[in-house]
């Protein structure tokens, strides 16, 4: 079943999810590397032209041998420094890793790169494109041989709650049996709900902001039935922020 | 129950950081042995971390410190499930005198299949030719082969090649990369379960055979011993060993007589895999050059006895290293545990 997750159970009985990066972005990340490929390769060709005045056949033979080291050896050598990244991996925050979770050999590194010459045929990365659109965690030959998968690799950072509530009073805050019974009453996957809302507020769209604290606060306004009074002037958005920061920071102001 | 966010972030903080810390040390090699109490340590900060993404992700689960605590968990994961033997530094002597010419011979069978394989296309590439002339035209890949092989023989010995004169090296770079890009093909094509590695050996074969009997039946053998010995006794056998490899990966997908998984597998073929192409391809450069500066000069330039002497020294010297290199001594008599 496909999930778009690389998901290991680890023997401690944790489940450690990871975003596995589409084909798109492969692709995408391929026609970066392509480039510095060309490039690299253009830039040695201009500095071994400076040679052939000397020996023209050595400059042509040298050329043709740093050519194919760099289309070979590009992609191996970045991927083992970089612990998985290419330039164009690095630029689109994906990251070749082990599909068991393990660390990443240079062995698999090597295979998945050679076998690479396969996953291009007959052209156009046709093979290699289908096999990592049909493949469960979209993998493509050389990936399936080597045991790889390409995850995001994006860093998450450690939420700070105080930025996120800092300069706002709560009004509920004084009704502190009220926002007790709010805590027990709520479950923690609608809690998630309203804090996921308050963290990406501001990359709404303006109406759908206005849309999502809506229908946010008429769902939680049954679950924690606080007076009317506490709750004049406040918007929608407000509300919600002030729940969330009921049930995520219960100890602030005591 | 909901987690107090703020409180356990506060509380276990410094554990995450600790953990990121000592993670970030080991991956970017600053330390290559961990002590026992650093060991301990790590294992008590992945468990502590572990612990604490549970929580959170039961009672609170907040979702971005949910993922950074499920990458801080990989990492460590992966550094304590998986330590390869870091401490030993690779040494190429090592490699090429042990570990090449020992993993060929583990794997010895599948270098026998790729032979026999190029064989019988051998034998079908000559027996095509023999039983219909216009099958040469079909077969041979390069216009030089098309020639009559006696008028070739003519035009060789009378006229060197001037072209050689002032590009071997590009010659010789040329053929470097085109067979190792053929050896790496080999390789690759083992993904197809073997079969497209076991189709590229036989037209390999099949080239080889026609070329051979027209040679032969030419009367040009000599000729033949010459211009191909030099750069053949090893490029030919490097091919087999990418064959061998690529026949490696097909049986470790198929997998035969095995109750390992796939993955399983694979994993523990990766390692031959690498050191077989390595090889290859290592061969192939001695044999781009020897082609471009030794094969293609002919009588009167070189006599085709030095040739053929010479093809067969680095036979001889190729089977011995693949044959002998890298072998364990065998223990002294007597001296086996009581």
């Amino acid at each position: 079943m496909r999930t778009n997750k690389l998901i290991i159970q680890t023997p401690e009985g944790i489940c450690l999810a990871q975003q596995l990066a589409g084909p798109v972005t492969r692709f995408l990340a391929f026609a970066i590397d392509l480039a510095a490929i060309c490039l690299i390769s253009s830039l040695i060709a201009q500095v071994l032209l400076l040679t052939a005045i000397v020996n023209p056949d050595l400059a042509l033979a040298a050329r043709t041998v740093c050519y194919f080291i760099v289309t070979v050896g590009y992609s191996i050598l970045l991927e083992w420094f970089l612990r998985g990244q290419t330039l164009g991996k690095r630029v689109l925050k994906i990251r070749v890793v082990d599909a068991e979770g393990l660390r990443l050999r240079p062995t698999q590194i090597v295979i998945r790169n050679l076998l690479r010459l396969v996953d291009l045929l007959p052209a156009f990365y046709a093979v290699g494109g289908i096999c990592c659109v049909l493949s469960p965690k979209f993998q493509r030959l050389g990936d399936f041989a080597a045991n790889t998968v390409v995850i995001y690799a994006v860093p998450e950072k450690i939420p700070d709650l105080e930025l996120l509530f800092s300069g706002t009073l709560n009004s509920l805050r004084s009704h502190s049996h009220l926002a007790a019974q709010l805590r027990k009453s709520i479950s923690p996957g609608e809690a998630r709900l309203a804090l996921e809302a308050v963290v990406r507020r501001d990359g709404l769209e303006p109406n759908s902001r206005l849309e999502l604290f809506r229908q946010l606060a008429d769902y939680l306004r049954p679950v924690a039935p606080f007076p009317e009074e506490s709750l004049t002037g406040l918007t929608d958005e407000q509300y919600v922020r002030n729940i969330v920061d009921l049930i995520y920071r219960p100890m602030v102001g005591r | 129950m909901i987690v107090d966010l703020k409180k356990f972030i506060a509380r276990e903080r410094a554990t995450w950081e600790e953990l990121d810390e000592m993670l970030k040390r080991v991956e970017n090699q600053t330390i290559t042995h961990l002590t026992l109490d650093e060991v301990q340590r790590l294992h008590y900060l992945y468990e502590r971390t572990g612990a604490g993404l549970i929580k959170i992700s039961t009672f609170a689960a907040e979702p971005n410190l949910v993922r950074s605590l499920e990458s801080l968990l990989i990492r460590a994961y992966a550094e304590m499930q998986d330590v390869p033997s870091r401490t030993d530094t690779w040494s190429p002597r090592r490699w090429l005198f042990r570990t090449f010419p020992q993993t060929f011979r583990k794997h010895f069978r599948f270098f026998l299949a790729a032979l026999a394989l190029t064989i019988l296309g051998g034998l079908f590439g000559g027996g095509a030719v023999a039983f219909d002339p216009d099958a040469k035209a079909a077969i041979a890949p390069f216009p030089h082969l098309l020639e009559n092989p006696s008028q070739r023989v003519k035009e060789e010995e009378s006229k060197p090649n001037q072209m050689l004169a002032t590009a071997k090296g590009r010659f010789s770079a040329v053929l470097m990369t085109n067979n190792t890009q053929v050896s790496i093909l080999a390789l690759a094509l083992g993904v197809t379960w073997g079969i497209g590695t076991l189709i590229l050996l036989f037209y390999n074969g099949v080239i080889l055979g026609a070329v051979i009997f027209d040679y032969v039946r030419a009367g040009q053998s000599v000729f033949l011993m010459g211009w191909l010995l030099p750069h053949g006794v090893v490029e030919i056998p490097a091919i087999l060993i990418a064959g061998q490899a690529g026949l490696l990966l097909g049986q470790a997908l198929i997998g035969w007589n095995s109750k390992e998984s796939v993955s399983q597998r694979l994993r523990s073929i990766a390692g031959s895999l690498v050191t077989l192409i390595s090889g290859a391809a290592l061969l192939l450069i001695w044999a781009g050059l020897v082609e471009a500066f030794l094969s293609q000069y002919h009588e009167p330039i070189l006599p085709y006895q030095f040739k053929i002497a010479f093809g067969l020294i680095e036979l001889v010297t190729l089977l011995a290293f693949l044959i002998f290199a890298g072998r364990e001594p065998a223990p002294a008599v007597g001296s086996s545990v009581a």
